[in-house]
């Protein structure tokens, strides 16, 4: 379960960052976005997956959560 | 020799490893690449923040390192306890070269050195007393201090003492801050974890003092210079330019800095961060807790300075953006004059570079601007990110290599035959001696600074007086130069 570090870069691109890994990388797909929520099951631009529980709404970013490697690497 | 190709490159990359076990070679073959420049991301190439093998001449320093040397050593008003043994602190003294201004001993302390000097007994029974004794030595000897920081030894770490403990005492009898740091040497592959340590230290015990205090008068033009140490006087060369500019530098991190400039950075309104290796970890928080935006930037050379200045600019209001324009028109005088004087002087050299944090991939503008080339460049302790960075700015097929070792450095030096080194001190005799010119890229080879339009004239001016300075020629015995080199040497 690390803690992992979800901000808007330059682009306006979400990224993920997860400190004790050293990987900050652009995040392709989230489960949840818009009405439905915020969060659940994201794919990163390599490839691999975390997921971490869904928003009511989009937080303010950056923002911190708790996540953990989601199965099934793309 | 011209630019190698990707093919050379790998072929010199399997040569250097030829010499090592099956095992250690297959280590290393990851950590030594050709540069890709059509890769987003650099772990598809090289792999880095790795731990070092065991029996190779490695040039990485330890976390205490990261921490006391680097992040909170430059703090000029707070006392660095170098808590352990007397000779991590002793040997490491004044080492670097944070100038800074004040009166040392008196109301700045960044080149003394304090140490808790741990013997046998304190080793056994523990060092927590010996601690706070020492804390009110300095409070008796040194009541200018503002605060005091606990950088842990290796010892700490392994006898278990609670040096958090005694720093809350401390702080409730001195009222000073008083900031325990676990940076135990053994901690992580290298100085690296030293700095995140650090930066955590900052976070934890020292950044949100003044939250609720609001009287600090802020203007829409702060910033702060996060991750300039003011080697040689950098941090300053930065920060007249920005002054010029119109912005109000509120803090500077850590080079030439204090402790109430630190608790005062959560009120600027946007964090300039020179070094992202060092210091990415707090602008990281202070964007998530005080919503400063953070920006990298890069001082070295004018390209890489215009460029830096005007997306800076581009934070702010027009009148910052007007103000820009006129203070690069202002210097752009001066830096086409060394240009023009320099550039012919060092035109179509090349350039190998092995240093630790930016400069592997910040100063390469600088050398572009004079019209040499980097020719290979490497970190001492880079992760994935800087080197996702380094990508892009070096030339394709150019050889990349993470914790380099003695011996390959050595090797590359031998075969690719640069005209210009730039590493630091423990390597700077050896290819000396080769006959290879050296800068010391750490300490600026006790020059600087380097930073700014002011600094890229002393840098021009260095490496000019390096690369073509006379006794290069003069390395073999004048009996043992055969008449054609001596010819050559002459019209030289």
């Amino acid at each position: 379960m690390p803690s992992v570090m979800i901000r808007r870069n330059d682009e306006g691109k979400l990224t993920l960052y997860v400190a004790k890994k050293d990987l900050e990388d652009v995040i392709i797909s989230m489960e949840k976005s818009g009405d439905e929520g915020w969060g659940g099951t994201v794919v990163l631009a390599d490839g691999s997956r975390y997921y971490f529980d869904p928003f009511d709404t989009e937080p303010k970013l950056p923002i911190t959560v708790r996540a953990r490697r989601a199965g099934g690497e793309l | 020799m011209t630019v190698m190709t990707r093919e050379e490159t790998e072929a010199l990359i399997q040569e250097v490893l030829e010499v090592y076990p099956e095992k250690a070679k297959k280590d290393r073959a990851k950590h030594l690449a050709p540069n890709d420049q059509s890769l987003e991301q650099s772990k598809k190439c090289i792999t880095s923040n790795k731990k070092s093998l065991p029996g190779v001449m490695t040039i990485r320093g330890c976390a205490y390192a990261g921490s006391k040397g680097v992040v909170w050593g430059p703090i000029k008003d707070m006392i660095h306890i170098s808590h352990g043994p007397v000779g991590c602190g002793q040997y490491s003294r004044a080492g670097r070269r944070n100038y800074y201004i004040g009166t040392t001993g008196v109301n700045t302390f960044v080149t003394m050195n304090f140490t808790t000097d741990f013997q046998e007994k304190d080793i056994v029974f523990g060092g927590d007393k010996k601690l706070d004794k020492t804390i009110d030595e300095i409070e008796t000897l040194f009541p200018l201090n503002k605060g005091i920081t606990i950088q842990s030894e290796c010892p700490i770490g392994l006898i278990g003492d609670d040096i958090e403990a005694v720093s809350k005492k401390k702080n409730d009898e001195t009222g000073k801050t008083v900031v325990p740091v676990r940076c135990e040497g053994f901690r992580g592959v290298s100085q690296s974890l030293g700095h995140h340590i650090a930066n955590d230290a900052v976070r934890d015990w020292a950044l949100g003092a003044r939250d609720d205090d609001n009287s600090f008068e802020t203007t829409p033009y702060d910033v702060a210079i996060i991750g300039d140490y003011n080697i040689g006087g950098d941090a300053w060369s930065s920060r007249i330019l920005l002054e010029e500019m119109g912005l109000r530098v509120v803090a500077q991190w850590s080079g030439d800095g204090s402790i109430s400039e630190i608790e005062l950075t959560p009120k600027v309104k946007l964090n300039l961060v020179h070094c992202y290796r060092s210091m990415n970890y707090i602008s990281r928080h202070m964007e998530e807790k005080y919503n400063i935006p953070w920006i990298e930037y890069n001082f070295f050379g004018p390209t890489k300075t215009v460029e830096s200045l005007r997306k800076i600019a581009s934070y702010f209001d027009e009148s910052i953006q007007q103000k820009c324009e006129e203070v690069i028109e202002k210097y752009r005088p001066e830096w086409d004059a060394v240009i023009a004087k320099y550039r012919p002087r060092l035109e179509g050299k090349k350039v190998m570079l092995y240093v630790g944090g930016l400069r592997p991939r910040h100063v390469i503008g600088s050398y572009e601007d004079l019209g040499m080339e980097v020719v290979g460049t490497g970190y001492e302790f880079g992760h994935n990110d800087d080197y996702d960075r380094t990508l892009k700015e070096m030339g394709d097929a150019t050889l990349l290599y993470d914790d380099v070792t003695g011996y390959e450095f050595e090797e590359f030096v031998k075969k690719v035959k640069p005209d210009l080194i730039g590493s630091g001190i423990k390597e700077k005799y050896i290819f000396q001696k080769m006959g290879v010119p050296f800068r010391q890229m750490h300490s600026w080879d006790y020059s600087g600074p380097y930073h700014g339009f002011d600094g890229f004239a002393i840098f021009a001016h260095d490496m000019d007086m390096t690369l073509n300075n006379p006794c290069w020629s003069k390395l073999k015995a004048p009996w043992k130069v055969d008449e054609a080199e001596e010819s050559v040497a002459a019209s030289a």
